[in-house]
């Protein structure tokens, strides 16, 4: 069978291809992780790690358990639907030992614009201020009770905790 | 805010994809017009072309070689791409390149290669020394065999490799464009003109690459340019040029014509930021010109001088590089400039000595040009050459 004989390094030729594939594959084997793919193109692992991490925000549930004062005033103004550690930060140590864990007040002079800064990129009935004319760098809640904002809605400003 | 005009989203002021992804379309597509130039002597039996037959191979997997480092620079996790092969994404396009690329470097360019060359691989693996002798060994795969009738198997499985090769060279090519073309949020990409675009100024740039790289090096061996080869690159460079930039045209009066929402912004941008890099490089200079200067090859051939052809040669190479270069800065870096807002429009500040600076650009523009050279030294393309092995006794098994 000459045409074997002469065609033999094409299939030398064809084996290193084989054998490639077959280091590949071993390889493949050890570096891609067990449970890669089980729900996803992701390792299916990374989602009990995740979950195993220690829980950091509290949730506006265990906040109002003590507060309810603030709570109340929350739930009657503009801001009743952005939840407590969206402004105060993930408060969950606080939660779990209220006495040796002090939250510090957020500066209402840098928080507030990030969302009510004047943006052409914001909803036009969205509230926005030039914040360097509007207030000329005073804390907000000098005038506006962060809780319920809309001036003389809520509690008295300067006052908010 | 400094380079923004109008009004920019906050994540459209700074480019993210750098001149390094302009690099890259552009060394894919010399790669994809190398084969193609190959092509023609090898299916095609345009038989003027067969003296750039072996350097158009050896420069389409220099260049390939190269073409997978501006994206590895870009990205900066060299160690990660690997997970492409391993962790297949069927439904990520630039995840399936990773196969198109593997492929098209081992079974069609080695492979073809390695056919092609194997009666030098076997003879040189005989009559060199030291480390040499055993880069041919293993070379050889263990296989002397150069008797007449496995070089004529050789011949026949290499024409098949390269029927195969045109597809995938077209394939290889058509997926960079696919990239841009099929972002339809990118109104200045989204096109499904752009993978054919691409495709041709691809073989424009390729067959361009490899007749200036024949002319220039042919000189540096102190020998006699085959004028007739030439003359015949030059010609298909021709037609294949004055397809692309029908295409070109094509394309523009589309947009031009169909005038959607966010033509008065694409219109305004080429007019300003983009006026020099598209109009007058790529465009006056570089299209125009070549185009006309290989018309007037065309029609007064027997007219112009060997001398004046030569120069006329190296000139339009040297603008069709430039130009295709150009559509791809153009492509590539106008498609980030404008907001998708149509009101505001920023500007790519180029960085110089850092991971996706000027400086790495132009290392990795010329690296292809060393890996080419390495192997020229290892496999010789030139006719001499290949006398000179002739003269060397063939063996068999």
């Amino acid at each position: 069978m000459s045409i074997f004989k002469d065609a033999g390094h094409l299939f030398r030729f064809a084996a290193l291809f084989v054998i490639a594939f077959l280091v590949f594959l071993v390889v493949r084997h050890y570096v891609v992780p067990k449970s890669f793919g089980k729900y996803g193109h992701y390792r299916a692992a990374a989602m009990d790690e995740i979950a195993a991490h220690p829980m950091q925000f509290a949730g506006h549930q265990a906040c109002e358990q003590c507060h309810s004062d603030v709570a109340a005033t929350h739930a009657s103004g503009m801001h009743a639907h952005v939840n407590c550690e969206a402004c105060h930060g993930p408060l969950a140590k606080h939660a779990d030992d209220p006495s040796s864990v002090t939250p510090k007040l957020p500066d209402t002079a840098t928080l507030c614009v990030r969302c009510h800064e004047a943006s052409a990129a914001r909803p036009k009935n969205f509230p926005q201020v030039k914040s360097a004319e509007h207030s000329g760098g005073m804390p907000c809640q000098t005038c506006h009770n962060p809780h319920s904002p809309a001036i003389g809605s809520g509690a008295a400003a300067g006052g908010a905790k | 805010m400094s380079g923004v005009e109008g009004y920019m989203y906050p994540n459209e002021v700074t480019l993210f994809w750098s001149v390094l992804i302009v690099l890259y379309p552009y060394i894919t597509g010399l790669v994809a017009g190398a084969f193609i130039l190959a092509s023609l002597e090898r299916v095609f039996k345009v038989d003027a072309v067969k003296p750039t037959y072996r350097l158009a191979l050896l420069t389409a997997l220099a260049f390939l070689l190269d073409a997978p480092l501006p994206l590895q620079f870009h990205l900066g996790h060299p160690e990660r791409s690997p997970e492409m092969y391993f962790t297949p994404h069927a439904t990520s396009a630039m995840a399936m390149f990773g196969y198109v690329y593997l492929w098209y470097l081992m079974a069609v360019l080695v492979f073809e290669i390695w056919l092609d060359y194997r009666r030098e691989i076997v003879l040189r693996s005989q009559q060199t020394k030291g480390l040499l002798r055993l880069i041919y060994k293993i070379m050889t795969l263990g296989s002397t065999n150069i008797s007449e009738r496995a070089l004529h198997i050789d011949e026949k499985v290499g024409w098949v490799v390269t029927l195969i090769g045109i597809p995938s060279a077209f394939m290889l090519h058509g997926y960079v464009g696919f990239i841009f073309g099929s972002i339809k949020a990118n109104p200045w990409w989204s096109s499904p003109l752009m993978p054919v675009v691409f495709i041709f100024s691809a073989m424009v740039s390729g067959v361009a690459a490899v007749m200036l790289l024949y002319m220039g090096l042919t000189k540096l061996r102190k020998q006699t340019i085959d004028m007739r080869c030439v003359d015949t690159i030059a010609m298909y460079m021709f037609y294949i040029f004055v397809i692309d930039f029908t295409l070109e045209m094509l394309d523009l009066v589309h947009r031009i014509y169909e005038a959607d929402e966010s033509f008065r912004s694409i219109d305004f941008m080429v007019h300003t930021k983009l006026f020099f890099s598209q109009i007058v490089v790529q465009i006056l200079i570089g299209t125009l010109v070549p185009l006309a200067l290989l018309f007037i090859v065309q029609v007064w051939k027997n007219n112009i001088s060997e001398i004046a052809r030569k120069r006329i040669y190296v000139l339009c190479g040297s603008l069709i590089l430039i130009s295709v270069f150009a559509m791809r800065w153009n492509v590539v870096i106008g498609g980030q400039l404008f907001s998708k807002s149509f009101l505001g429009y920023t500007t790519y500040k180029m960085e110089l000595a850092t991971r996706e600076g000027l400086l790495a650009a132009i290392g990795l523009t010329l690296l292809p040009l060393g890996f080419l050279w390495i192997l020229l030294k290892l496999l010789p393309p030139w006719n001499d050459s290949q006398s000179h092995a002739a003269q060397l006794p063939a063996s068999g098994d």
